[in-house]
């Protein structure tokens, strides 16, 4: 009774099936120690939840993606890195279901899985987080929360939401997640923008969620915002959760990230873990390297460029 | 409720005042109480049984339709087709009855199911199309009205029913649409006013204690949002079109027991009054938020208004300028409320 399926079928769930509040205070704590990780999904620490080899995209005669290759596994944090343009988007839509890839091959769960719909990728635990969140922001919290899969209680004609239930669930899966709010009963609009990205981060959580992929979460918002969502992905890690994070800022990766992926132009830059990839790297290979090597020696011929090639070496 | 929910020491206690005060209906209850003193005082006949029930009674088929209406515009659409129908269901069942010898509730039962089928056309239309629903269900309006003339004068030669009362088991039927089942101070409370207060309540308990209600709000507050976390989108606004088509049957069957008869271009012109009681109501033109019970008290106003000037032997076209002047403000007040329940906490 106390198991999570993902009700996220938009089906009502009757209230004998809501989840242990207890439990969801009770580990909420454990998350420091180790291998004993919350996860109630049945995915033991630094299993692989997801891995693609070699996997690529076409349309028509297009290629937008090809050979790229990664894992997320339960517990860590994978960051995808790369500008604009570089198939960060392309790639989160063959995770997400939202296109099937064409070339090489993606396991989810140890099987071999070629997803065809957003569905298909919910069912089976991968959940997405879009850049606009899914939010209503007129609507108070909890009912965004729930919105979808709202709890009920009663049968026929007095089928009813389930109120306090729905509240007290919010507020503490907000809080398990280190969201501390106030009142769930205020308009989520209300919100901060790093608020609400945790109120759609919580949810997903909730509603069963084995993957999390974020969408460029920290892309519309400032400093400290950015290290308030980066506080809650650190808390889904510890959840138990293979978090998929997308950027193109390595400052906000490298601080979170177990594995780094790094796309340009449709290709792989390659695929580490922390233990091989310094910071400095990070950057300059995001930056492009070599490229910027050659744009800083075209700025020096002119004049006006020359000062800015300066600047551009002292701080790569 | 309160007693479940652990309270945040942060959060300080709101009075049960303030808490009311952001209800999105305040505006149109605090205005419905100054027309009513206003109309009281200065007029002898308003605050009597007959005059009450003269002025409910006209709230009445005007608040159901608001309701509807309102649930509607929270849902984020509009539906200029709702006054035409109220005529074209009351016109079926007088030229069934009275022309082809139907028995008066299968005629019933068939407008209901013609209105729910107009919803349903105008809501497929909308979501299939993508076409805003004002021109939709503008299209459907005047197809609606040239049915009702036309339809009704090749079928029965004039363009008005009546003595619908020779009709077998009229009385039956007049019992559930159109009596007065009871009287205060010698004015008699019409049926409809019941029904009135009934669908206001579903309404209200549909909006606030359901999912259907939480969808509601979140396909007309954001609609892609809503469609992301698997609302049923297409299902609520095609169900809030025929909700709102089968109210316009409702109604068309009040106003043909009351009376008896049925004119060609009844409702027309109604559609906008609709609105504005949703409005004053406190539901947003944009959509995602408002009320039912403000749509019932929005055309609480109406009737008050429109009966009010009336007993004070005034022009009956100042209605027309109090309407606009009233809708102007709600707009303006509703504008206000959403930008404090948007920021305060």
């Amino acid at each position: 009774m106390t198991d999570r399926t993902p009700p996220l079928t938009g089906k009502g769930n009757d209230v004998s099936e809501k989840p242990d509040l207890a439990k969801v205070d009770a580990a909420a704590p454990a998350a420091g120690d180790g291998g004993e990780r919350r996860d109630g999904r049945g995915s033991r620490q630094g299993e692989a939840l997801v891995e693609v080899r070699a996997i690529g995209k076409r349309y028509g005669n297009i290629i937008a993606l090809s050979d790229v290759s990664t894992v997320v596994r339960a517990g860590e944090v994978t960051c995808v890195l790369g500008d604009n343009g570089a198939g960060k988007s392309t790639f989160i839509k063959i995770l997400a279901g939202a296109h099937s890839h064409s070339d090489g091959t993606m396991v989810v769960s140890g099987e071999e899985k070629e997803l065809s719909s957003p569905r298909e990728a919910l069912d089976l635990g991968i959940a997405t987080v879009y850049q606009d969140l899914a939010v209503v922001s007129l609507m108070p919290v909890w009912r965004n929360f729930f919105l979808g899969s709202e709890l009920t209680k009663g049968l026929g004609p007095i089928r009813r939401l389930d109120i306090p239930t729905m509240k007290r669930i919010a507020k503490a899966e907000l809080a398990a997640m280190g969201i501390d709010l106030r009142d769930v009963d205020q308009p989520i609009g209300t919100l901060s923008g790093g608020e609400r990205q945790c109120v759609a981060i919580a949810r997903a959580v909730y509603f069963g969620a084995k993957v999390l992929i974020l969408d460029e979460p920290t892309a519309a918002l400032g400093v400290k915002q950015s290290g308030v969502v980066l506080k809650y992905i650190a808390a889904a890690r510890d959840r138990g959760l293979g978090v998929v994070f997308i950027t193109h800022n390595p400052h906000h990766a490298y601080p979170v990230g177990d594995r780094f992926l790094i796309l340009r132009r449709g290709k792989s830059m390659g695929d580490f873990p922390k233990a091989e990839l310094a910071l400095d790297d990070l950057v300059s290979m995001m930056a492009g390297g070599a490229e910027l090597a050659s744009l800083v020696h075209e700025l020096e011929r002119s004049e006006a460029g020359a000062d800015i090639a300066a600047e551009m070496q002292v701080d790569p | 409720m309160a007693t479940a929910i652990a309270v945040d020491e942060r959060v300080a206690r709101t009075s049960t005042l303030t808490r009311v005060m952001k209800r999105p209906e305040v505006g149109a209850l605090s205005a419905a109480i100054v027309i009513f003193v206003f109309f009281a005082l200065t007029t002898d006949v308003f605050a009597t049984g007959r005059g009450a029930s003269t002025w409910l009674q006209q709230a009445s088929t005007v608040g159901i339709m608001a309701v509807a209406v309102a649930l509607l515009m929270i849902g984020g659409e509009f539906d200029l087709s709702a006054g035409a129908i109220t005529g074209f269901t009351g016109l079926v069942v007088g030229v069934l009855t009275r022309e082809y010898g139907v028995n008066i509730f299968a005629a019933i039962l068939i407008s209901l199911a013609l209105a729910l089928l107009i919803g349903a056309v105008n809501g497929v239309l909308v979501m299939k199309t993508g076409l805003p629903s004002f021109i939709v269900t503008l299209g459907t309006f005047f197809v609606l009205q040239g049915i009702d003339l036309a339809g009704t004068k090749a079928l029965i030669g004039q363009v008005a029913i009546q003595g619908m009362s020779k009709v077998p088991y009229y009385d039956q039927a007049k019992t559930v649409f159109g009596s007065t089942p009871l009287t205060i101070d010698g004015g008699g409370i019409y049926v409809s006013v019941f029904w009135w207060l009934g669908v206001t309540a579903v309404a209200t308990w549909v909006l606030l204690r359901t999912r259907a209600g939480n969808w509601i709000f979140a396909v007309g507050g954001a609609v892609t949002a809503a469609r992301q976390v698997g609302v049923p989108v297409f299902r609520t606004k095609v169900g809030l079109f025929m909700t709102t088509a089968g109210a316009g049957w409702l109604v068309g069957m009040l106003l043909l027991f009351r009376t008896s008869t049925v004119q060609s271009n009844t409702g027309v012109g109604q559609e906008f009054i609709y609105i504005i009681c949703a409005v004053v109501g406190g539901c947003l033109m944009t959509g995602g938020y408002g009320s039912a019970i403000g749509a019932a008290l929005g055309a609480l106003i109406y009737g008050m208004v429109n009966q009010g000037i009336v007993y004070a032997g005034w022009d009956n076209n100042w209605l027309k300028a109090f309407l606009g002047v009233m809708l102007l403000g709600a707009v303006l007040l509703n504008e206000w409320v959403r930008k404090r329940a948007e920021t305060s906490r």
